[in-house]
């Protein structure tokens, strides 16, 4: 059997469903202009930009929302599966801080950064999908969003979660993944990207995430809901109530997703925290944190829907016994909760610092809950009577053909980064150093992977024609690999 | 007994208790408790022991957001009075707050606007989503001592340092300390873009207000 962990019993989920079906009727959800129409056509009324969607329509849309859905990798291979009990990692997002290599200090991210990340990301089979995992601070910021995807897109082959940061650029990210995919039908057809979309706590779907909600419908290019509940402040206290809420958020963004594009491919995810009544702040390693993580994704999955959270980060400004502790234990609830896509490896401080270093520490912790919920299996017809057998109670098991056939599979060997004494194991004495080693190794051991050169060339001409705009000077973080291309 | 009455009302603070804090005020005001003597003895020193207990992680939000509204209560009872005397409490600054350009998100501002309120400084909140220009013309209407400026998400951040370029437009930067502060903001950020001072929470914002009080009326007092 697959280990499974689950915190809400189904009459709690009826219960949760119930209250927010009424709160999206009653007091209703804030909606930008561009989706008013659309959801008055469809009998909802709107009242001074709150849309009151009644349980019957919201209901109808949900059914019409795809239970799976898959991304793909460079060469169109369908790599990560979105649905059912499936779990998959990727690293977090959108961060502006990176601690540094050397000094293990906070600074401002550049190109060079993502780079490295997104290298190290791509040699590391935990993670299924890349993330544009940084704001680049040596590129102005109009274009930061198509950007940090340019730099991914570049240089891996995964998967992307990504996110535009307006509702205008969302369309320049779509046709540069659209020049990558060959076509815009392509894209549609093997989308290699799924975008975050933000609904602002509480029950408020912005100018921005309003658009891009209706326009990736359209683009059918799937898109993450991150509903982003704080308990205490921007949402109810109590957990439960703050899953009311994500909710709520959930069912009315895919209702006007599905109402622009039905069928179109969404996931029901988010980024809920509890509010530190202390300091005010969002701790994403609280244990209440990881709680609300799986109890929104459980509602989710009651549907039917494919699932995504924010996990495996810890609030720590450096790497040390708090952060990974925090980041251990979310990871291993996140997969024990069966959730599709798990966001936030390598970061930590509250989500506003990432570290490649941490993200290579955090794929021990990722590998480690990988093989818990493989669980424990009967291998052969006798459990343990014809080891016994063979080995009697002189008890020499090593020697068995069992043992040697088998023990792959039962064990996880970790990386030199879990110091288990292996004599080979790098000199450094502490895991920033031996994560520091590891980091080094697999950015020596990296290719960039090939693509038809044709395409190559035309996102570097959209990189040129559209960084020139906007003042861009070369193209950081891919100058020096693009002339190997031309 | 006016020390057992201003032990009372700083209690209110404390409890968070908007009813008793109004009661304490009305009965000052009866038995002719000078308002401002009430204001200096009773309360505000309820507001510097939430203000400590908050900062030794005794008191919570909630509990700071309770005595802030105590401390509203007692005004709203006082205020009017010292208005009647032609005084007014002695006010520590105007503050014009909002959350920047792109950025919805105010619960933070918010916390921060009350315990300046319930501090001395006179509030106002312009809201969110807003511009730099925008600060700039309430800054000069309101001959704003200080503008904080809030940022929940790491895109929206960048726009603090609009506000400071449309106060240097609008001629007012020397006139107008800028503060600014939200979950991605970082001291270095606030050295970068020219802020004058970072808080890294509300009850930070306070003592950094006071701070920047202090730094301006030294400024002011510099010969040129």
């Amino acid at each position: 059997m697959r280990p499974k962990l689950e915190l809400l019993d189904n009459r709690l989920i009826d219960r949760i469903l119930g209250e927010a079906f009424q709160l999206i009727e009653n007091p209703g959800v804030r909606v930008a202009p561009y989706v008013v129409e659309l959801l008055r056509a469809a009998g909802a009324r709107v009242t001074d930009g709150v849309a009151h969607i009644p349980e019957t329509l919201a209901r109808r849309q949900l059914a019409l929302a795809p239970h799976e859905f898959y991304l793909y990798d460079r060469n169109g291979k369908a790599a990560v599966h979105y649905g059912g009990d499936d779990v998959h990692f990727d690293p977090g997002s959108s961060c502006l801080n990176i601690l540094d290599p050397e000094t293990q200090q906070a600074r401002p991210a550049m190109a060079a950064d993502l780079v490295r990340l997104v290298q190290v990301a791509e040699m590391l089979p935990q993670f299924a999908a890349q993330s544009t995992a940084m704001v680049c601070n040596d590129v102005p910021p109009e274009i930061g969003d198509w950007y940090r995807l340019l730099l991914v897109l570049w240089h891996s082959e995964k998967p992307v979660v990504t996110g535009a940061f307006s509702a205008s650029s969302l369309h320049t990210l779509l046709e540069l993944l659209a020049i990558e995919n060959g076509s815009r039908e392509g894209l549609r057809d093997k989308p290699r990207a799924v975008f975050d979309v933000c609904p602002s706590p509480p029950l408020n779907w912005s100018e921005f995430a309003s658009h891009n909600l209706v326009d990736l419908a359209r683009a059918g290019v799937p898109a993450e809901i991150v509903s982003m509940p704080l308990a205490g402040a921007t949402a109810p206290v109590t957990l439960v109530g703050s899953v009311v809420q994500h909710a709520a958020e959930c069912i009315s963004g895919i209702t006007i997703h599905q109402l622009a594009q039905p069928g179109a491919p969404i996931v029901w995810g988010g980024a809920p925290a509890i509010f530190d009544m202390r300091t005010g702040k969002t701790p994403m390693g609280a244990i209440e944190t990881a709680m609300l993580d799986v109890a929104c994704a459980e509602v989710g999955k009651y549907l039917g829907l494919p699932t995504h959270t924010y996990m495996v980060a810890g609030d720590g400004r450096v790497i040390d016994a708090q952060v990974e502790m925090e980041s251990g234990m979310s990871t291993v609830l996140g997969a024990l909760a069966g959730i599709n896509m798990i966001s936030g490896a390598g970061m930590l401080d509250f989500l506003a610092c990432h570290s490649i270093e941490k993200l290579v520490i955090d794929a021990e912790a990722i590998a480690s809950a990988q093989r818990l919920i493989e669980g424990i299996e009967p291998r052969s017809e006798s459990l343990a009577i014809a080891a016994f057998a063979q080995a009697g109670l002189q008890g020499d098991f090593l020697k068995l053909k069992e043992t040697r056939a088998l023990f792959r599979k039962e064990q996880h060997f970790p990386s030199a980064v879990i110091d288990r004494g292996l004599a080979s194991c790098g000199a450094a004495p502490d895991i920033v150093g031996r994560a520091r080693e590891r980091v080094e190794e697999l950015l020596a051991e990296y290719q960039r992977p090939s693509s038809l050169a044709d395409r190559e060339q035309a996102m570097l001409n959209f990189a040129e024609a559209e960084g020139g705009r906007a003042g861009l000077e070369g193209l950081p973080g891919i100058s020096s690999t693009a002339s190997a291309t031309r | 007994m006016p020390d057992q009455t201003f032990c009372a009302m700083q209690q209110s603070i404390i409890d968070g208790a908007p009813d008793t804090a109004s009661d304490l005020a009305q009965r000052a005001v009866a038995e002719g408790i000078e308002p401002l003597d009430a204001i200096t003895n009773g309360f505000v020193p309820g507001m510097h022991a939430v203000g400590e207990q908050f900062g030794q992680g005794k008191m919570f939000l909630p509990d700071m957001m309770a005595s802030a509204e105590a401390m509203r209560a007692a005004m709203a009872v006082l205020d009017p009075e010292l208005k009647k005397l032609g005084t007014e409490r002695p006010m520590a600054g105007v503050v014009v707050l909002g959350t920047t350009k792109g950025d919805i998100h105010e619960i933070g501002k918010i916390l921060v606007g009350t315990l300046l309120s319930a501090h001395g400084f006179r509030v106002h909140d312009l809201g969110v989503d807003v511009g730099g220009e925008k600060f700039a013309v309430k800054a000069r209407e309101l001959n704003a001592d200080i503008v904080g400026v809030s940022a929940l998400l790491t895109t929206t951040m960048r726009n603090q340092r609009g506000v400071i370029e449309a106060l240097v437009k609008a001629g007012l930067r020397s006139q107008v300390k800028v503060m600014v502060g939200g979950a991605p903001v970082t001291r270095q950020w606030a050295e970068e873009i020219g802020a004058d001072g970072y808080a890294k929470d509300a009850m930070s914002a306070v003592a950094l207000a006071r701070n920047l009080m202090e730094r301006k009326a030294q400024s002011v007092a510099e010969p040129v």
